[in-house]
């Protein structure tokens, strides 16, 4: 009999090529998507586990036990019901067109408002899209905005990508009510969710995002995601996205807005649960006047690393980007900021903003923020701001004179910190569940 | 009842540092009464209001400070403003995000709790009443409520800002730190007015200041001289008129001795 050895954490996912071709072949999926898959898996097979390039070196994960977190994770039976309240709460407006909710990758609610349908609006889960619309998932999916070759991740998902979100407005139709997803996982393993957006020419849309898991023990789960925003010319589309993952996730995430030719993109990212996060979130303005605003809200404490690394592209005239993260950490928390302007050349007359501003609310903890432009055009306003602070004693004492306890004084002064990215953020439901968010925070 | 500020034999400095800067203050200060406490840069007028709060940069050595015999030492600033003491401040921080509104609805809401754990706090309709009605009689205007607390606001801003929190607030005892300094002549009336309409019987008043200016408009009971952390000379209004018409360099020359 051989006994098992408890072996140490392996260092890389151990996938196959033959995990790529059961996947597809269990889904009866289409050539082209077959085909596409296992494009993803050479280039991730030919790529090595990220670790000394500039965008990782700060950011460790070799803690992670790949043989629980890499664990293709399948349905377990539960169910909507097991969804918090709190994530089904639509956040952008009293009534929302559709909800789209999965649980541990298994879609377990659908609904679209008849209003939405008759507009030929699309909102369904990518299995269903990519047999009702292959189409489209062939002109969009992973061809634009996230691309297989972005990264090891990036191909990872390619490969692997399990369940997500499709979100279809098509030319001149505007989707008045909110669309909401909901991305719940209640297991360790590898969860790969993707959610791809595309507003037409012209069209309108407005997507809230939930994500989160329930504790699982100690178990190491993770969560290789994909995002794509894809904002036609002259369309709208105000997208909000938060994530509270549990204490054993993991996420490594690629996420890119590609916003056309005088079209609108607002970009909202909460950043509150996993272990350890890794988002590369980039914007491409690649049209004309093409303005995007992105507004990251990031709060990590006990044993949390959020490396959020932010890319703002101008790769045309007239394009402006306006990107403000706000972060704290307190007890031995990390949290790093990289953002990048870029423009390509001859650029004229683009705007491009990033700041990153910090509130350390423990000397045990540690933010960094490393913000970098790349411009190559002269008539241009571009800049970068990174800040530091800490909990003044003397603004807590100010409040305290007038009577206010300690702990009411200091959840003001982290609220007042807040506020200016808050005030960015035009829906009240929203600013609310990042408040409770804070407020949570500052207690547990 | 009245209440009754005690300062006794207070004796305090810059939290980590040697020096002290208080070096046994004595003052009673009952509510109902003005007292001015005037002295030269340095002598330590505003270490001893910052003291008075409970300011955590100041480290009480020796003394008591009594409110109505209670021992305010053992009070966190919080509890202390809530027994009925305010400071109004020389130089008040920013508070970003914080609106002058949000700010003092807290600070009502912080003394009801107080009293009553249970108590919803002040209705909203109650508290912009209470508001306008407070800025209306500081001839402040009523946009200030909306804007962050001290954020870009001027100096006549910021110490108006000051009155108009006391005056919702009603201490039993205030204590203002040079609430008249660097105001223009039109701001220092409003200012002044304004606190004069709020001492009286409910409310005493120490008024730290180094001109007679804000004394025409607040008449004081008492005023005191502090010199090198003591209160060396106290008498009647008068003598603050006496101190402007020959400065600090007779207190200074006749006290200096004292000093080491």
């Amino acid at each position: 009999m051989v006994v098992q050895k408890r072996t140490r954490g392996e260092a890389v996912p151990q996938y196959t090529r033959a995990d790529v071709e059961t996947l597809s072949a269990l889904r009866q999926e289409p050539q082209w998507l077959r085909d596409a898959r296992l494009a993803a898996w050479e280039i991730y097979e030919s790529l090595p586990m990220p670790s000394m390039e500039e965008e990782w070196r700060r950011t460790d994960y070799r803690h992670i036990r790949w043989q629980e977190a890499a664990l293709l994770s399948t349905p377990n039976g539960a169910m909507a019901e097991h969804i918090p309240a709190k994530m089904l709460t639509p956040l952008m407006g009293d009534t929302e067109g559709g909800t789209l909710a999965f649980v541990d990758g298994k879609l377990v609610q659908h609904r679209l408002a008849d209003a939405l349908k008759v507009q030929g609006v699309i909102f369904t889960d990518l299995e269903t899209a990519v047999r009702e619309h292959s189409d489209l998932l062939q002109k969009y999916f992973m061809t634009q905005a996230v691309k297989p070759s972005d990264g090891k991740f990036a191909a990872l998902h390619g490969a692997l990508w399990q369940y997500g979100a499709f979100v279809y407005v098509p030319r001149n139709k505007a989707a008045e009510l909110p669309l909401h997803v909901v991305i719940y996982n209640t297991h360790s393993g590898a969860s790969l969710g993707h959610v791809l957006v595309v507003v037409e020419e012209n069209a309108q849309a407005t997507v809230q995002v939930d994500y989160a898991s329930a504790p699982h023990g100690d178990a190491h789960a993770t969560y290789i995601g994909a995002t794509e925003l894809i904002v036609g010319d002259a369309a709208n589309l105000r997208y909000v996205a938060l994530q509270e993952w549990n204490r054993t996730t993991y996420e490594f995430s690629h996420q890119r807005a590609i916003v056309g030719r005088d079209a609108s993109c607002d970009w909202v990212l909460g950043t509150m649960g996993s272990r350890l996060t890794k988002a590369f979130i980039e914007v491409d303005a690649v049209g004309k006047g093409a303005n995007a605003r992105v507004s990251g809200f990031f709060f990590a404490d006990k044993g949390q690393f959020f490396d959020l690394d932010t890319q703002q592209n101008h790769n045309a005239p007239l394009t402006v980007t306006d990107l403000l993260f706000k972060g704290a950490a307190k007890d031995n928390a990390r949290t790093l900021w990289q953002g990048m302007i870029k423009s390509l050349p001859k650029m004229q007359k683009i705007d491009g903003y990033q700041a990153c501003r910090n509130l350390l609310l423990s000397d045990n903890a540690r933010m960094d923020s490393i913000p970098g432009l790349e411009i190559e055009a002269d008539d241009v306003a571009c800049s970068h701001a990174a800040t530091f602070g800490t909990l003044e004693e003397q603004l807590i004492f100010y409040l305290m004179s007038r009577g206010i306890t300690r702990p009411e004084a200091e959840l003001m002064v982290i609220d007042g910190f807040f506020d200016e990215l808050l005030q960015r953020i035009p829906f009240e439901g929203v600013r609310e569940r990042l408040q409770e968010a804070i407020e949570a925070k500052i207690i547990g | 009842m009245s209440a009754t500020l005690e300062i006794r034999n207070l004796h305090a400095r810059v939290e980590g540092q040697e020096q002290p800067i208080l070096r046994g203050v004595n003052l009673v200060v009952k509510q109902g009464e003005v007292h001015a406490l005037m002295g030269p840069n340095g002598s330590g007028k505003s270490t001893l209001a910052n003291v008075l709060l409970g300011n955590p940069a100041y480290e009480v050595t020796e003394g008591e400070i009594l409110l109505d015999g209670e021992n305010l030492l053992e009070m966190e600033a919080d509890e202390r403003s809530r027994a009925g003491l305010f400071l109004a401040f020389q130089y008040p921080v920013a508070i970003p995000g914080v609106t002058l509104a949000n700010f003092l609805r807290h600070a009502i809401n912080a003394r009801m709790k107080a009293q009553d754990p249970d108590t919803k706090g002040i209705s909203i309709p109650q508290f912009t009443r209470l508001m306008r009605e407070k800025m209306t009689m500081l001839g402040i205007d009523h946009s200030f409520a909306g804007r962050y607390l001290n954020e870009g606001f001027s100096g006549g801003e910021k110490k108006r800002a000051e009155v108009l929190q006391m005056a919702v607030l009603e201490p039993k005892i205030a204590i203002l730190d040079e609430t008249d300094s660097g105001l223009d002549i039109d701001a220092l009336r409003i200012v002044a007015e304004g606190v004069s309409k709020l001492v009286g019987p409910n409310m005493g008043a120490l008024v730290i200041t180094h001109y007679q200016r804000l004394l025409n408009y607040i008449k004081p009971d008492r005023v005191h001289v502090m010199y090198a952390g003591r209160i060396v000379e106290s008498g009647g209004a008068e003598l603050a008129l006496r101190l402007e018409e020959e400065g600090y360099e007779r207190i200074r020359s006749a006290y200096a001795a004292s000093e080491a």
